[in-house]
C-alpha cells in the first residue's frame, strides 16, 4: 500500500495531469478556427467571402461538441467543407483523448486516495466532540467503536486493510465514524487522525503488530503528551519498551488472563468478586467451579502457554507441557506431541490432572485437544483460547470452564479505563483485600443487586457534572451518601445501586463507603448498579428539585409565578436538566 | 538541457512577442492591428497558461497568475472586437479599436512580467 507522506492538494494534481489534453484540445481549436478563416465560401451573391473569427469560433464551437447549428452565415462553399470535415476528426480525437483522460484520472487510484485522504482529515479537523482515536479495526477494535458508539462518544479509525475499512461503512453506527486506510504507524497519518487536536481524548492502539503499537505509543508520547494512550502488547518485549517512556496503560491479553487466572488459583472468592464487577454488563455471573489446584496439562508452549505456566509456577501448581518441540528446562515434565493425539495427552498423565489448558495458536487443534481430553478424563478442568472470534459457535457448543478470547479481553480492558478511570484502583485495592473480606462483599452485593452483571460508573461531584450538589455543598450542607443514593420518584425507596469507591482530592480514598460517610466538593464515586438507577442518580445530583425532593421530601415550585405565589425565595438561577 | 524548459520558455517568450506585434501601432487605426495576430497571441498564452497547471512552487503559482491575467485580457479584447466587427453593426471603429489595442496593452504588460519572472528564475539557478 502506497504511503502518503505529504497532504495533497488534489486540485493541482487534476491540473498538472490534465496539461496535455488541455494543449491538444486548444491547439486542435485554434488550428480548426484559422483554418476555416483562411478557406474561401462564397456568399449568396456569388462573391468570394472569408468568414470571420467570431463567426468560424462559434461554427467550430459547436461542431467540435457534436450540438451542430448547420453552416452559417451562408451555406459553405466545398473547400470550406473540407476544412470542416478535417476539423471534425481532429476535434473528435482531442474530446476523446481530453475525456478518456479526466476518466481515467477519476479512477485513479493515488488520485482516489488522495481525495479520500483529504475528505477524510477535513471530516477530523471538523470534529468538536471529544474522540477517542483507535488505531486498528479488527475484531477488538469493531467491539471498541461499538462500545463507543453506544456510549455516544466519537470515534476516528485507522486500519491498514481497507476491505476492513468499507466494513465501518457498511456497520450501521449511530455516530459518523470517520475512517482512512493507512498505517497507524506513521506520525504524519496519525496527525492527520487528530492525534494534536484538541478534542482528541485518547488513543487506543489495537493493531495486531507489536511494533505498529509501539510506533504508536512513542508518536503519542512525543507529540501530544497529554492524551492518555492506551496500548496492545504481545510481547513482554514490547511492553517494557512502552512503559519505559511513560505509556499510561498497556494491555496484555495473555498476562491479564493469566493474573486471573493465578487469582482464581489463590484466591477465589477475590476472583468471583472481580469477575462480577468485570464481566460484561447485562451477562449474568454464574457461580462457576475453581480452578483446581492440582497437576495440570498445558498443551503448545507459545506466547498464551508461556503466561500460563507462570502463572501456574507462582502458584507453586505441577505442570506438564504438551509441545511439537520439549525445550526440557528440567523443572517442568515435557511431552512431546501436539496433544490432539491420545498417546500424547494419556504420556502427560491425562487421567490424573485435574486441568487442562489448550493454548495453541489454532482454534481447531485447541478443540479437538479440548475434547480427547474430556473423553479420557470427565472431570477435567477446561481452559479454552479461542483464537478467532468467528468460531464463536464451535466454543459455545463445547461447555469449556473458561473460554479466554483475548480480542474481548483487550476490548474490556480498554472499555474499562476509558469509561471508567476510578475501576483500576478500586480492583487494585480490592487485589489486597483478604479472602474473608472480599467473600463477605461478594455476598452482600449480589444480594443487593443481583447476579447480573452491574454498570460501573464514576461521578466526580464538581460544577459541571453535578450543579446542584455541588452548590448545595458549597453553601457548606451535610450531606451524606446515604441520603443522596434514594429513588427521585419516591424517597423512601433506596437506588439500586452501591457506593464502590471514593476518591478524594487530597490522596484520601475510601473503599466501600458507608452510607454516613459526608459528601465533599471535588469527590469522585464509583458506583456500582442498575443502568436505570445510575441514571436516576445522575438526576439527582444535577437538578436542583429532585435534588431537593430527594433530601428533604418537599416539592420545590417550578418557574417563577409558583416561586411568587407560594412566596419563597427565588432558587437562584435553575440548572438545566441534563 | 532540457526540453521542458525549452518548450516552457518558448511559449512564454512567443506569447509576449505575438501580444507586442498586436499591440504596436496607432492607437486607434485598425488597419495597424491584424485580427489573426490577436488569435495567435491569444491561442499561445492559453497554451503557456496550461503549461504552468500544477507547479507547486511560489514561483510557479506567481507564473500562473500573470498568465490568467494576460488571458483574461486577450478575451476581453476579443469579445470587443467580436462586438463591435459583428454585433454592434457599425464595424471597427477608431474607438472600438483603442478599446481593443488597450486591453490587449494590459495583456502584455502580464506577459513582461511573466518573461522577467522566466529569467529571475533562470539566473537563481545559475545552470
Amino acid at each position: 500500500m502506497q504511503q502518503l507522506a505529504r497532504h495533497h492538494s488534489i486540485f493541482f494534481m487534476i491540473l498538472r495531469r490534465l496539461r496535455a489534453p488541455l494543449i491538444v484540445l486548444i491547439t486542435i481549436i485554434a488550428i480548426s478556427v484559422l483554418g476555416l478563416t483562411l478557406t474561401p465560401g462564397v456568399d449568396d451573391e456569388g462573391k468570394v467571402t472569408y468568414l470571420s473569427f467570431f463567426h468560424a469560433f462559434y461554427f467550430i464551437s459547436y461542431t467540435a461538441t457534436t450540438i451542430g447549428f448547420g453552416e452559417i452565415p451562408y451555406a459553405f462553399s466545398d473547400q470550406q467543407r473540407l476544412w470542416v470535415t478535417i476539423s471534425i476528426y481532429m476535434s473528435v480525437i482531442g474530446w476523446a483523448y481530453t475525456l478518456g483522460s479526466v476518466f481515467a484520472l477519476l479512477s485513479d487510484r493515488s488520485l482516489r486516495q488522495a481525495i479520500a485522504m483529504q475528505a477524510f482529515v477535513r471530516a477530523v479537523r471538523r470534529l468538536r466532540e471529544p474522540f477517542y482515536l483507535v488505531c486498528g479495526y479488527g475484531e477488538t477494535g469493531r467491539l471498541i467503536c461499538q462500545a463507543l458508539d453506544r456510549m455516544g462518544v466519537r470515534a476516528v479509525v485507522i486500519e491498514v486493510d481497507e476491505g476492513k475499512v468499507g466494513e465501518i461503512d457498511l456497520h450501521s453506527y449511530a455516530l459518523d465514524v470517520p475512517a482512512i486506510a493507512a498505517d497507524a504507524g506513521n506520525p504524519e497519518t496519525l496527525k492527520f487522525a487528530g492525534l494534536t487536536h484538541p478534542s482528541c481524548v485518547g488513543v487506543i492502539a489495537l493493531t495486531n503488530d507489536d511494533p505498529t503499537n509501539l510506533a504508536i505509543a512513542i508518536a503519542a508520547r512525543l507529540l501530544a503528551p497529554r492524551v492518555p494512550a492506551v496500548c496492545r502488547a504481545e510481547h513482554g518485549a514490547t511492553s517494557a519498551n512502552m512503559a519505559s517512556f511513560g505509556t499510561r496503560h498497556i494491555i496484555n491479553p495473555f498476562e491479564r488472563f493469566s493474573e486471573t487466572l493465578a487469582l482464581a488459583l489463590h484466591a477465589p472468592k477475590t476472583s468471583q468478586l472481580m469477575n462480577w464487577l468485570t464481566g460484561l454488563p447485562g451477562t449474568t455471573i454464574e457461580r462457576r467451579r475453581n480452578p483446581p489446584r492440582g497437576p495440570w496439562i498445558v498443551c503448545g508452549h507459545g506466547r498464551f502457554g508461556r503466561w500460563m505456566v507462570d502463572a501456574m509456577d507462582a502458584e507453586a501448581v505441577p505442570v506438564t507441557i504438551i509441545d511439537m518441540e520439549p525445550k526440557g528446562d528440567g523443572v517442568h515434565r515435557w511431552v512431546q506431541g501436539d496433544g490432539t493425539g491420545r498417546e500424547a495427552l494419556l504420556e502427560a498423565g491425562v487421567d490424573t490432572a485435574t486441568g487442562i489448558v489448550c493454548g495453541t495458536s489454532s482454534d481447531v487443534d485447541n478443540l479437538s485437544i479440548a475434547v480427547t481430553a474430556r473423553e479420557l478424563n470427565p472431570d477435567l478442568f477446561v481452559i479454552l483460547r479461542q483464537n478467532h472470534y468467528d468460531n464463536r459457535a464451535l466454543f459455545d457448543a463445547f461447555e469449556s470452564d473458561i473460554t479466554v478470547v483475548p480480542s474481548r479481553i483487550i476490548a474490556h480492558e480498554c472499555l474499562a479505563i476509558l469509561s471508567t478511570p476510578l475501576l483500576v484502583p478500586f480492583l487494585q485495592e480490592v487485589r489486597r483485600r483478604d479472602e474473608d473480606w472480599c467473600g463477605a462483599q461478594l455476598e452482600r452485593l449480589t444480594h443487593r443487586l443481583g447476579w447480573t452483571v452491574p454498570e460501573i460508573r464514576s461521578v466526580r461531584i464538581n460544577l459541571s457534572r453535578a450543579p446542584a450538589l455541588h452548590r448545595r455543598l458549597m453553601r457548606g450542607e451535610t450531606i451524606t451518601l446515604e441520603m443522596l443514593l434514594r429513588s427521585p420518584t419516591d424517597r423512601r425507596d433506596a437506588l439500586d445501586c452501591e457506593a464502590l469507591f471514593l476518591d478524594r482530592d487530597d490522596d484520601d480514598h475510601l473503599l466501600v463507603p458507608a452510607g454516613s460517610t459526608r459528601i465533599r466538593a471535588g469527590d469522585e464515586i464509583l458506583l456500582a448498579g442498575s443502568a436505570a438507577a445510575l441514571s436516576d442518580f445522575g438526576l439527582v445530583i444535577a437538578n436542583e428539585h429532585t435534588l431537593n425532593y430527594v433530601l428533604t421530601g418537599e416539592d420545590l415550585p417550578d418557574g417563577w409565578v409558583w416561586e411568587k405565589l407560594s412566596r419563597r425565595r427565588p432558587a437562584p438561577n435553575n440548572p438545566n436538566l441534563p | 538541457m532540457n526540453l521542458e524548459k525549452v518548450i516552457f520558455g518558448f511559449f512564454i517568450v512567443l506569447a509576449a512577442t505575438l501580444n507586442f506585434g498586436f499591440f504596436i501601432g496607432d492607437m486607434d487605426n485598425p488597419a495597424h492591428h491584424d485580427i489573426y495576430e490577436l488569435f495567435a497571441a491569444l491561442v499561445v498564452s492559453l497554451v503557456a497558461t496550461v503549461l504552468k497547471f500544477g507547479d507547486r512552487t511560489q514561483i510557479g503559482a506567481i507564473h500562473l497568475s500573470t498568465s490568467l491575467v494576460a488571458d483574461l485580457q486577450l478575451i476581453a479584447a476579443a469579445m470587443v472586437w467580436g462586438y463591435a466587427a459583428h454585433v454592434s453593426g457599425t464595424g471597427l471603429t477608431a474607438a472600438s479599436t483603442a478599446s481593443i489595442v488597450s486591453l490587449s496593452g494590459g495583456a502584455l504588460l502580464a506577459n513582461m512580467v511573466s518573461v522577467i519572472i522566466l529569467i529571475a528564475e533562470t539566473i537563481i539557478q545559475r545552470r
